[in-house]
């Protein structure tokens, strides 16, 4: 994304139109940039070929990294650290500590997540990415064309074709 | 979305709205000048935040002992505002996350505004165990960090510490998952905006585009998080109760207690909800987001929990008679006939009474009916932790040390100013956020808009086709 690039991109009023319109790109062999949507197509995916995300693995290797972390700290705090009788129980108290494993199980899942989420995307507080119309966050379904890959005359014949209400050329960072 | 919709199922999106109208709708309120109403609003609650403020400084100048607690009364009304708090925290996410899981499309209409109470919820909540550790500002004692004393560590066994953690997590999870989901909303209005507005906006939609493996990444997200927040949503009572549970107080120490306090919770928050969604509906003209079928739908909630609750509570006595242990059946003679009676019973009627109301249909949907219940449980539901609390301490194992407690005019006007701060909070949320989640809203148009199902659809049928011919799953 970073270097410069001319898009043609055509916008469809409805998800269903967006649908029949990737699934066409598909079998012309026409190569999609991206898509945009104001919201989750259902749907889209598989059409568009995209792999299912990973995210969740992520998710388990930092949760797993919070159980250790509160599990194995606490063992070591109470056994080497600093043990301490408390009410006569064991210093290595196992059920006592479950709940807190749990929690820190939860937030470091959830921390990493969104974070992993924000860096692979491109996004975060400040970044400003580059995006093509104001009203695809509110009711145009886009498909995007590079132009370096796809003439512009086959794009207009392709957004005709597929029923897009307006097709526009813009230069993106 | 494609899973195929009831005939009964009626609209949760009415006025046929189009995805450009649910837009303007629903971003409009945070673009105009601020209403009359919501005007007033904020300014009393501002003068209610004044005096939490005022409240706050004055225990620190003063000290706890400005507060009525006594020998043994060491939690009155203070850890009975935590325990509240915390519960109509429990709404939120019960709406956003086990809702989700469940797919019920209903929680879209109302889920963003929950999600916020909840967080709101929780701010209020942490200020008490804060403000009662009296010397507040060594409040980060709680977490354990090297320190210079050796390092000396916290207690990890005590359900007081499991509280800290579990509070803690709660609220950054809550956060991160309201606002993960706010981001695509800030987009939309960030790309209504112009001049210093869009500047705002740029920066808290985090460079949102809408490209579609970013939203794929979303809802793989939304899910997860979802997915996690709902056992913690279930262990944050849970480890609330045994800050009560795990003690050898007679009234306390019952297995009872983490079920118990978590369909209490649910009850309470789902209460909460029905106040500020039957306010903000009318406030901001959102009847066509949040309807009635929506409110009956969290009224059945509320008959739910309500029930259980009430279920719980003669459990608890008929326990405590079974028992045989003299100690337990006191206390719980106690908490009903003792000197704190007029709470129990106004717990016994705001609770599990007063929700049996919606057995009736038209009583459900009935919205000056859901106002008034939900101010009513409410205050059941505050009653409910202060019978736990406040009746228990009072009758120890010693008659010598018996006593009987009532707050002062501090510890009354910190609960109070905690109402301010909310409500604070939730109207600037109004003025700077969409209430209702957009992206989300439009993502269940098709399903549950009103020209799609109901009386009044009128291409069902069209739509019908072209999804089962585009959607694989």
């Amino acid at each position: 994304m970073a270097n410069h690039k001319e898009v043609i991109y055509g916008l469809y009023n409805d998800e269903t139109e967006l649908l029949r319109a990737v699934k066409a790109a598909k079998n012309q062999h026409i190569e999609i940039m991206d898509v945009y949507s104001p919201f989750p197509v259902h749907g889209l995916d598989p059409i568009l070929g995209l792999e299912e995300s990973r995210l969740h693995i992520a998710g388990f290797v930092y949760g797993m990294l919070g159980t250790l972390t509160a599990f194995l700290g606490m063992t070591w705090i109470f056994t080497k650290d600093w043990p301490v009788i408390f009410g006569g129980k064991p210093y290595w108290s196992v059920p006592a500590f479950i709940p807190i494993t749990f929690e820190l199980t939860v937030l470091f899942a959830s921390i990493g997540m969104v974070v992993t989420f924000y860096i692979v995307s491109g996004m975060g507080p400040g970044i400003t990415n580059n995006y093509l119309d104001d009203r695809i966050t509110d009711d145009k379904f886009c498909i995007a064309f590079d132009k370096s890959e796809v003439s512009e005359s086959d794009a207009q014949a392709f957004f005709q074709s597929t029923g897009a209400a307006e097709v526009n050329v813009k230069h993106i960072n | 979305m494609s899973a195929p919709v009831s005939q009964i199922r009626e609209p949760l999106i009415t006025g046929h709205k189009t995805y450009h109208q649910i837009t303007e709708d629903l971003i409009s309120p945070t673009e105009k000048t601020p209403s009359f109403a919501w005007t007033v609003g904020f300014i009393i609650s501002a003068i209610f935040l004044g005096l939490y403020v005022f409240s706050v400084l004055w225990t620190i100048y003063m000290g706890i002992g400005t507060w009525n607690l006594n020998r043994t009364v060491g939690w009155g009304w203070d850890i009975t505002n935590f325990v509240w708090w915390v519960g109509i925290g429990h709404a939120g996410t019960l709406i956003s996350a086990i809702l989700l899981i469940f797919r019920q499309k209903w929680r879209t209409g109302v889920n963003r505004a929950a999600e916020a109470m909840t967080i709101f919820a929780v701010i209020c909540a942490g200020q008490f165990p804060l403000i009662h550790m009296g010397r507040l500002w060594m409040g980060f004692f709680i977490f354990p960090y090297v320190n210079t004393r050796g390092p000396l560590w916290p207690n990890f066994n005590s359900p007081l510490l499991w509280d800290v953690f579990a509070i803690s997590t709660y609220f950054t999870v809550s956060l991160l998952f309201w606002y993960t989901g706010l981001v695509p909303d800030f987009a939309t209005v960030r790309d209504r905006a112009k001049g210093f507005r869009k500047k705002v906006y740029n920066f808290l939609s985090f460079g949102w585009t809408g490209s579609a493996k970013h939203w794929q990444r979303w809802e793989s997200l939304s899910l997860i998080l979802a997915g996690l927040s709902t056992p913690l949503v279930l262990s944050v009572h849970t480890i609330v109760s045994f800050d009560f549970a795990t003690s050898v107080i007679p009234g306390w120490h019952t297995t009872i207690f983490p079920p118990y306090f978590v369909a209490g919770a649910i009850f309470s928050g789902f209460a909460m909800v029905q106040t500020l969604m039957l306010v903000t509906r009318t406030v901001l003209n959102l009847k066509d987001y949040i309807t009635i079928e929506h409110i009956e739908s969290m009224n059945k909630v509320i008959l739910l929990t309500g029930t259980i609750v009430g279920v719980a509570y003669i459990t608890e006595l008929f326990i405590a008679w079974y028992s045989g242990y003299i100690y337990e059946q006191f206390a719980f003679f106690n908490r009903v006939f003792g000197p704190y009676w007029w709470s129990y019973f106004g717990m016994m009627f705001c609770n599990v009474i007063s929700p049996q109301l919606y057995w009736k249909k038209s009583w459900r949907r009935n919205i000056t009916l859901t106002f008034f219940l939900s101010i009513v449980i409410n205050i059941g539901m505050w009653f409910e932790r202060f019978v736990i609390i406040a009746t228990t301490l009072a009758r120890d194992y010693l008659p010598s040390s018996w006593s009987y407690y009532s707050p002062t005019w501090v510890e009354i006007c910190l609960f109070l100013g905690t109402l301010g701060l909310f409500f604070f909070c939730y109207l600037i949320f109004t003025r700077v956020a969409p209430v209702v989640a957009v992206a989300e809203i439009k993502s269940i148009l098709k399903s549950a808009g009103d020209q799609y199902v109901g009386k009044n659809a009128v291409h069902q049928h069209h739509h019908g086709d072209e999804h089962s011919e585009v959607e694989s799953h």
